[in-house]
């Protein structure tokens, strides 16, 4: 068991340049503001130079089933860039959580691959707010010959996909099955969603065809594998919207002028800024001792996501609240992208589990149980 | 290297085995073989190797049960005044001091901050005097010192004062070694809201300093006392820790023993503070990966700043949680304690003493407008006093 290494590699900052590099061209805040409200709230072009140019929708994916080899270290540092720019691209909801998912139950199926290249997209069908080591979901039912009936709220990721992974309470219990989102009886509502940048759908089956991907034990653990995943890496994403926030506030304090002075020297704001900073840091640490943990299947992985879940879904929110509070009325105003940042932050923290749920995982895994049979 | 630190090792213990020899003739013979700290040069001490290699050369005299120089007791004189001599002493102070500094034969302390010169250090009033005319041999000191640790036990002190009031504060300022046995030194133990007196105040009188103890040139004690600080920041920033290593590993353990203890709304503050900790712990393992690759982060500041805010959050909540036990007091005597224990005493200790963790060696405040000001790039608070004559400055 080696010493978990909270650095980033060379390779990991050539990664993190390429993915900047493309992002400040092909989103800026403007481009992602003007999005959000129209009818195609994802960028395509944008997702495929990423997914199929870049490489990065099968960053973590072993070539030998389609991807590109790398690992979940690589694909964290992706997070904190898309995190930096509030990407309108799919690639939590397709790299991390649909690709871990079918890494983990059916790593052989040509679907993987599939995802892998970036040529389909794909979402795991549960609400985005489901915390690691929830019970399995029981909102599909999967009849013997197969097919589908229920619904499931707050998908992430899921109008963009072409193939829908859906947990289901099938004849033998829990399973996987694969939908394409063509397929009969399958309906997609759009939501009208805090975050603007990352749209959810309402999903209902009446009777659709569903592939069978994995039962039983292998269909509960993958999920809560992929869960798991997805919410330790969602850390880097949060540590990069929080830089943002941070570094966005501190440039604009150190230009605007009230009171004959530049803002920025008032020590008020600057201990609040210092504040923000110190928690940046150990948001850095956090996320990187999760993607770490995650990569190299470390023992200590449930508590390095629940510990980076804790810190980073808090500190995003706090970073967005001063990016828009320290930003006076513009940072109120829809033209400013600030809320981008707050409505993101907001929603983040819920996804994939709260903090308070994290916590709560925590005190389970380093035993700190809580009172047991006192309310005081 | 190895080799020949391994071979000086061996001739040393063969000349001077531990067992049949007197500890301070041991360590003072292990000073002049060049194994005190073998990155200072050749004849202080050291052999020119680097730093790193004082780690081989420690655990092989432990592993021979050669006694050591009980760092923890002079690490002011170790920590801070060792390096400035070096630094900036001349060649007769190097020879006069650093052997008998290093042994542990003879105790240093810090006369450095005042009654009205804390986070304002530069504004300090305590004044040397140059004593006969122009090439006089010596300055005559005159004021106030405190929070001196160590100054009942020391005989030295590195001291900053005031040798030019007609000059703006940062550059009136000389830096001297000051005999702690001068009759004009006084000591009186300073009393904390713990009960006890780990500091002390220091009052100078009359106190005489030959010109050749004078460290570096007049009027340059500023710059000088800023080296000093920062190996002070650097000595509380930096020891790698495992997880509950700290704080936050006693009241788990309270916690963990005492379930009749538990309350809803403890179990939510513990969890937030044992992540919290838990984070800084990664946050300073990160900075200490950065420095072992050679890419020092300005990360350092921040742990000083979130390492007191921990002990202090935590302290406070393991005194809670004790309940009724938490309204008593293991011992409110005047001790004059030799280190900080944290662990030797009770909760109640704990959480006073975490007071000053916030204070001590540069306030939480002023590490965040450093932190402001010097990582995050935003302009400095308007100032009145850094270009106006020291003496002209309102008091």
């Amino acid at each position: 068991m080696t010493a978990p290494d909270l650095l980033y590699s060379e390779i990991e900052e050539e990664l993190r340049a390429s993915v900047r590099a493309l992002l400040g061209d092909r989103c800026p805040p403007s481009a992602v503001l003007a999005r959000c409200e129209g009818p195609e709230p994802y960028d395509p072009a944008l997702w495929r130079t990423l997914a199929v140019e870049l490489g990065v929708a099968g960053l973590h994916v072993p070539e030998e089933y389609g991807g590109a080899g790398a690992g979940l270290r690589e694909t964290a540092v992706v997070l904190e860039e898309l995190g930096r720019r509030v990407a309108p691209v799919p690639f939590l909801g397709s790299a991390v959580l649909a690709g871990t998912l079918l890494l983990a139950a059916c790593p052989q199926d040509g679907l993987l691959a599939e995802v892998a290249a970036g040529t389909v997209t794909a979402a795991v069908a549960v609400p985005l707010s489901t915390a690691p080591g929830s019970a399995f979901p029981t909102g599909v039912r999967a009849d013997p010959g197969g097919a589908l009936s229920g619904r499931v709220t707050s998908v992430a990721d899921a109008l963009t996909a072409g193939v829908l992974l859906v947990p289901a309470e099938g004849p033998d219990g829990p399973a996987l099955y694969a939908v394409p989102a063509g397929a009969t009886g399958l309906r997609l509502a759009r939501r009208t969603s805090l975050d603007l940048t990352r749209p959810l759908a309402d999903l209902t089956l009446d009777g659709v065809a569903g592939r069978l991907l994995a039962t039983g034990a292998t269909a509960v653990a993958t999920l809560h594998r992929a869960l798991l995943t997805g919410a330790g890496l969602l850390a880097s994403e949060q540590l990069g919207l929080a830089e943002w926030c941070l570094a966005t506030t501190v440039e604009y304090l150190k230009e605007r002028r009230q009171f004959a002075r530049r803002l920025g020297s008032f020590q008020a704001l600057k201990h609040r800024l210092a504040d923000l900073w110190l928690e940046t840091v150990g948001a850095r640490a956090a996320a990187r001792y999760a993607a770490d943990t995650l990569a190299t299947d470390h023992p200590d992985a449930a508590v390095a996501v629940a510990l980076a879940q804790a810190h980073c879904g808090a500190l995003a929110v706090r970073a967005a609240e001063e990016c828009v509070q320290l930003h006076g009325g513009i940072g109120m105003t829809w033209e400013h992208p600030a809320h981008l940042y707050l409505k993101r932050a907001k929603a983040d923290q819920i996804a994939l589990g709260t903090p308070g749920s994290h916590r709560a995982a925590l005190a389970e895994l380093v035993d700190l149980p809580g009172p047991v049979g006192r309310t005081a | 290297m190895e080799a020949e630190l391994r071979d000086r090792v061996r001739r040393l213990l063969a000349e001077h085995d531990p067992a049949g020899t007197d500890p301070a003739a041991f360590l003072r013979a292990r000073f002049d073989a060049g194994l005190a700290w073998v990155h200072y040069p050749v004849g202080l001490g050291g052999l020119g190797a680097p730093r790193a290699l004082q780690a081989l050369v420690d655990a092989e005299l432990a592993a021979a049960g050669a006694p050591d120089n009980d760092p923890r007791r002079n690490g002011i004189g170790l920590g801070m005044a060792a390096p400035t001599i070096l630094r900036h002493g001349t060649e007769e102070q190097k020879q006069r001091f650093l052997r008998p500094l290093w042994t542990g034969e003879e105790v240093w302390c810090q006369l450095f901050s005042e009654p009205g010169a804390g986070s304002d250090l530069a504004a300090l009033a305590t004044r040397a005097v140059r004593e006969g005319d122009g090439d006089g041999d010596g300055w005559l000191v005159d004021g106030q010192k405190v929070w001196t640790s160590g100054a009942h036990t020391a005989r030295w002190a590195i001291l900053i004062a005031r040798t030019d009031p007609d000059l703006p504060k940062h550059r009136g300022i000389s830096y001297f070694v000051c005999d702690m046995t001068d009759p004009g030194v006084e000591v009186r133990p300073l009393r904390q809201i713990t009960g006890e007196a780990e500091f002390n105040e220091v009052f100078l009188t009359g106190v005489r300093i030959p010109d050749a103890h004078r460290l570096g040139a007049v009027g340059e004690g500023w710059q000088i006392a800023r080296t000093t600080l920062n190996n002070e920041r650097v000595a509380i920033g930096g020891q790698a820790m495992p997880r509950e290593g700290g704080m936050v590993g006693v009241v788990a353990a309270t916690w963990r023993e005492r379930p009749e203890l538990r309350t809803h709304d403890l179990h939510q503050r513990l969890l937030k503070a044992w992540a919290d900790a838990e984070v800084a712990r990664l946050a300073g393992e990160r900075l200490r990966q950065q420095l072992a690759v050679g890419q020092p982060g300005p990360e350092g500041a921040a742990m000083k700043l979130a390492f007191a805010r921990l002990a202090q959050e935590l302290s406070g909540l393991e005194v809670e949680l004790l309940g009724e036990e938490g309204l008593g007091y293991d011992d409110w005597s005047l001790r004059r304690p030799e280190l900080v224990d944290f662990t030797g005493r009770e909760a109640g200790y704990r959480y006073l003493r975490a007071k000053g963790n916030s204070i001590e060696g540069g306030t939480s405040e002023i590490l965040r407008t450093i932190i402001a000001e010097r990582v995050l790039g935003l302009p400095a608070e308007p100032r009145t006093d850094t270009d106006t004559p020291w003496k002209e400055l309102p008091r």
